[in-house]
């Protein structure tokens, strides 16, 4: 099944004012220290790595460990003087990666 | 002499009268403030951190879901959108379930019918990821709209059943449904309130099991909680006391997908 992920943007951005960005992501966050019904121990499965740019430019970034729960619900705060293209990437485990763009107008 | 008291006995007459109106009205008016509605959905007595996330959508849970049920929609040769169009076209079918179709059927078994007979691929298992999600997203539509249960022979016969199993003690805890759900609703057992049982908000993202399900199963939880054998999905059971669950709700709007706690 493909990824998906949520972000949620103000609708109204003015340029120089701080606004916030709201991320999350499916992902089962498999901690590694759980067993299934049948014993075995689940394998870890985590998203490690969260990064925003705009036009390449760092903008935030966060590690994710084993205790932060499924589905990980970022929420960040960002100013921008100039229009342009956010990205966002979630990077994981088993080589998950989950790329989104926006592109942000400014009012 | 005798003309004057039948005078002032007439007058008595009409005082008493008046006095009497005036008591029958303001009787009336309890009996009414006593048959206003006092039923309460669950996301009126959620604790105030909780209505926020249920009322805004760029925090609520089940989002992600959502944006599953949207692909889900649209997915595949013959998908939900050949026949229905746009997901907002099916505005108010949420309403109307469980319904009589060759046997009772409610929202989620009505996807899976759809989609056995009309995509003819296998039906998903009972609270399959993207059920839900599908389900989630059909019931979104209705947002706002009053329950509408369908009336009909066999509905009205499942919903009489339905409240005989409401109304019945069950398990070893020997526990009926309207113990809880309507003589002690508002009380709390252990730290937690007990809800009025309305099902206005189904599907529902519970954070206890930290994802989203049907009523079906959040019926199954309250049987295995009083120590009962749990009714098998799409049981006869199961959909009477949703059908009469509906019908004790008829009317109340509803805001799908609920957050429950």
């Amino acid at each position: 099944m493909a990824t998906r992920a949520v972000i949620t943007l103000p609708e109204a951005i003015k340029a120089g004012e701080a606004f916030e960005v709201r991320a999350t992501v499916a992902h089962a966050m498999e901690t590694g220290y759980r067993s299934g019904d049948d014993g075995a121990r689940l394998a870890r499965d985590l998203v490690r790595r969260f990064e925003c740019r705009l036009d390449g430019e760092f903008v935030f970034a966060a590690d994710l460990y084993a205790a932060i729960s499924a589905n990980p619900y970022l929420a960040f705060w960002m100013r921008a003087d100039k229009a342009g293209e956010l990205s966002f990437v979630w990077r994981g485990d088993n080589g998950f990666e989950h790329r989104e763009t926006r592109l942000l107008v400014l009012t | 002499m005798k003309t004057l008291n039948t005078a002032t006995e007439t007058q008595r007459h009409r005082r008493i009268q008046t006095l009497l109106l005036c008591v029958s009205v303001s009787l009336w008016l309890c009996f009414g403030l006593a048959l206003a509605d006092e039923r309460r959905s669950g996301r009126d007595t959620m604790s105030p951190a909780l209505r926020t996330l249920q009322a805004d959508d760029a925090q609520h849970p089940a989002q992600l879901a959502l944006a599953l049920g949207k692909e889900q929609w649209s997915a595949g040769a013959k998908s939900c959108a050949s026949c229905h169009g746009e997901p907002e076209k099916v505005r108010g079918a949420a309403t109307r379930y469980p319904a009589w179709d060759q046997g009772l059927v409610d929202l989620p078994g009505r996807i899976q019918r759809c989609r056995v007979r009309h995509q003819q691929l296998p039906a998903w298992a009972p609270e399959a990821e993207p059920l839900l999600a599908l389900t989630a997203l059909v019931a979104r539509q209705s947002r706002g709209l009053p329950l509408q249960p369908p009336q009909g022979p066999e509905l009205d016969a499942a919903a009489q059943r339905g409240q005989q199993l409401y109304t019945n003690r069950i398990g070893a805890l020997n526990l009926s449904c309207d113990q809880c759900h309507d003589e002690r609703a508002g009380l709390r057992l252990g730290g937690s309130l007990i809800p009025q049982a309305h099902v206005d908000d189904y599907p529902v993202y519970r954070l206890e099991w930290q994802s989203l399900g049907s009523l079906q199963r959040r019926l199954r939880g309250c049987l295995s909680g009083v120590r009962a054998t749990a009714w098998g999905w799409d049981s006869a059971e199961l959909l009477a006391l949703e059908t009469y669950l509906a019908r004790r709700s008829a009317g109340m709007p509803m805001q799908p997908p609920g957050v429950r706690p």
